[in-house]
């Protein structure tokens, strides 16, 4: 390939630079669109200062994958009328800005009645906006055959998911479809802080090592340094979403809070 | 039992599991388990039993002679599950499921409920079987059903209001998927309706297809006949309605009845104010099944409106949707206006007060039967009774005459 990595070369040249470093990647979460452009824009650009890759959600209406904390600035950013045109654009302004990653974040529904093709399509205009792929909680590898088609298509990542309820058998069908990296969810449940790092983690990266060779992203509950060092000891990257919007629903100081967590990542 | 759905789940194109990857063993443990206790003769003898001895079935096959002359043609049949214990069919799937809960070692039951009914027929079911139940309903809903809110907490069930979205059924929804990946473990999910990831649209479709299998056996009993010429039920989610037509759905060609579900067109489908998927015609992906549903341009489900709180739901059962897209079945639709006036007719001419819901179908089905020769018979599934609405109707008479 010539000129610089895009799509799921990106990602992985991310996580090959962190390696690098001896530290965690650092995958911080924003709502796309919330609280309103300019400040999703500030806000990813503070992030983007410690973040090795930007997860960006398109809100949906009924993320059942989500707690209170992300479904809450969802429900406020599809009230204040953010639409999927408006992310994608958004993404498409930051990528003119920066190199680091970008994987969108979203539900299975936004994605089949994409108005300009569906699944398909929906991948097409992804990666025109400088996107490098994208996360979806509710679509298994089974339900993604499109996605899974036009993104290798587009060179785009696909990260799948995989749970501590996991059996081998399912974490190779996860690892199979993924690409960039595969996504471990902590705990069983849905997003948001807890008080500590989920005992599961070791247990959990160490059966996804042993079925494949990608980079494993763990999230769901880790929202402070305390609860990321532990994730960060053991996994190639740590992902953060409710403790992000929490900090901006709260007025805090975002900067200080990438620069706790992308700090806990250091090994 | 029935050809459908395939090893993914899917009946036809619609169908399938759009679930978070942690549900995805919960839901192969639930298919293992529901296929055994199916082949378990001791499990379904159970079954029989309670439906027999708790629920109160087989539930009559009544003749409405008056509405039948009054339409002057077909012979209108009601199956009348209105008669069931808790006053609708939505008992035969809660004993079900909650023997299934029991028998798989689950200790912890939850469901998620509209306007209640299916909230009290779980909580019933916990009751009768000793397992504790927490059942999830939109705040919106808890404040417009505050009477079946009390029935369930005085059958011991825990009632979680869920202040997000548009705080109806389908948040509800989600809140209860919600608690299930978090507490997969020892939880059991008792689904209210033939929507939801595979396997619940066949397990809800298995142990109502109890009501389309007697009318079977009731109708030969009465005409000679198995099979009428046409069945007609209301469709939200869709549970009642596949209950009846399961059996008669997979007849082949010629043998097979008109089976006509109704969906509930609200202030009229131009309104934008209804719930018919199947007549808008758009599909997606909901509470983990690709169906037709309800959703803007970008994906974002649109609320649903009717009259009856049962059926106001975004989305539609994946067999609907695949019977309706093979031909199978057909989809019309009835406004609440239409609906009112058939609350109001069968109570007169019948002395049977209908379900809101049940009463879109009895305003289909008296149109339809005039339609039809005398020698028709039409059977409607009076899927439940009417006096969690009688307040409800008083307040629109009321606000009407005003």
């Amino acid at each position: 390939m010539t000129g610089p990595a895009r799509g799921q070369a990106r990602v992985r040249a991310a996580f090959d630079a962190a390696r690098r470093d001896d530290r965690a990647a650092f995958l911080p979460y924003l709502t796309g669109g919330w609280p309103d452009r300019e400040a999703f824009l500030r806000h990813a650009r503070t992030l983007l200062r410690h973040a090795d890759l930007l997860e960006v959600g398109l809100p949906f209406s009924d993320p059942l994958g989500d707690g209170p904390t992300i479904q809450r600035s969802s429900e406020e950013a599809l009230r204040a009328g953010v639409r999927t045109a408006h992310v994608l654009d958004q993404v498409r302004e930051l990528r003119s800005e920066t190199d680091t990653p970008i994987v969108i974040m979203t539900y299975a529904n936004p994605i089949v009645c994409y108005a300009h093709g569906g699944e398909r399509g929906f991948v097409r205009d992804l990666a025109a906006a400088g996107a490098d792929g994208a996360i979806l909680p509710d679509l298994p590898p089974e339900e993604a055959g499109d996605l899974i088609e036009a993104s290798r298509e587009h060179d785009l990542a696909t990260v799948f998911l995989a749970a501590p309820t996991s059996t081998e058998a399912r974490m190779r069908t996860v690892t199979e479809a993924s690409r960039g990296f595969v996504y471990a969810v902590s705990v069983t449940g849905v997003t948001g802080m807890r008080d500590a790092a989920s005992d599961a983690v070791p247990d959990l990266v160490r059966r996804l090592r042993a079925t494949s060779d990608l980079p494993v992203v763990v999230g769901f509950g880790v929202g402070n340094a305390a609860t990321a060092s532990p994730v960060a000891a053991v996994a190639d990257g740590v992902a953060v979403g409710s403790a992000v919007i929490r900090r901006i629903a709260e007025g805090g100081d975002l900067e200080a809070l990438a620069a706790e967590i992308a700090g806990a990542c250091r090994r | 039992m029935f050809p459908t759905p395939d090893v993914r789940g899917r009946f036809g194109r619609f169908g399938g599991r759009y679930v978070p990857e942690t549900l995805i063993p919960a839901l192969d443990e639930l298919a293992a388990a529901f296929d055994e206790a199916t082949a378990d003769e001791a499990f379904q003898a159970r079954l029989d039993e309670t439906l027999r001895t708790f629920v109160g079935r087989p539930s009559l096959l009544t003749l409405a002679e008056n509405l039948t002359e009054r339409s002057g043609g077909a012979r209108i049949w009601l199956k009348r599950e209105d008669l069931n214990h808790t006053g609708a069919h939505k008992i035969n799937n809660t004993v079900g499921q909650v023997l299934l809960a029991k028998r798989m070692g689950k200790t912890r039951i939850i469901a998620e409920t509209g306007a209640g009914q299916h909230g009290v027929a779980t909580a019933t079911a916990c009751a009768r079987f000793d397992l504790p139940c927490v059942v999830y309903m939109g705040e919106e809903d808890v404040r417009r059903q505050s009477l079946n809110v009390f029935r369930m907490r005085l059958l011991g069930a825990e009632v979680r209001p869920v202040a997000s979205g548009t705080r109806t059924l389908k948040d509800a929804t989600n809140e209860a998927i919600r608690d299930w990946v978090t507490n997969v473990h020892d939880t059991f999910y008792v689904i209210g309706s033939v929507v939801g990831p595979d396997p619940y649209p066949r397990i809800v479709r298995d142990l109502q297809s109890v009501i389309g299998f007697e009318t079977m056996d009731q109708l030969e009993e009465r005409t000679g006949r198995r099979v009428p010429d046409a069945v007609v039920a209301c469709v939200g989610g869709g549970s009642n309605a596949i209950g009846i037509f399961a059996p008669f759905a997979y007849l082949p060609e010629g043998e097979r009845p008109r089976l006509i579900g109704v969906e509930a067109a609200g202030r009229g489908l131009d309104s934008g104010a209804h719930a018919a998927p199947v007549a808008v015609g758009k599909t997606g992906v909901l509470h983990g099944a690709f169906m037709h549903l309800l959703s803007d341009e970008d994906g974002q489900i649109t609320p649903a409106h009717s009259v009856s709180a049962g059926l106001d739901y975004p989305g539609v059962g994946p067999e609907h949707s695949y019977l309706f897209e093979s031909g199978r079945a057909e989809y019309v639709s009835v406004t609440d206006r239409e609906a009112l006036d058939a609350f109001g007719l069968l109570s007169r001419t019948e002395g049977i007060v209908p379900a809101l819901e049940s009463s879109h179908a009895i305003a289909y089905a008296t149109e339809l039967a005039s339609t039809m020769p005398r020698d028709a018979e039409l059977v409607v599934n009076l899927s439940g009774r009417g006096d969690k609405d009688v307040s409800e109707v008083q307040r629109l008479l009321d606000e009407e005459a005003a």
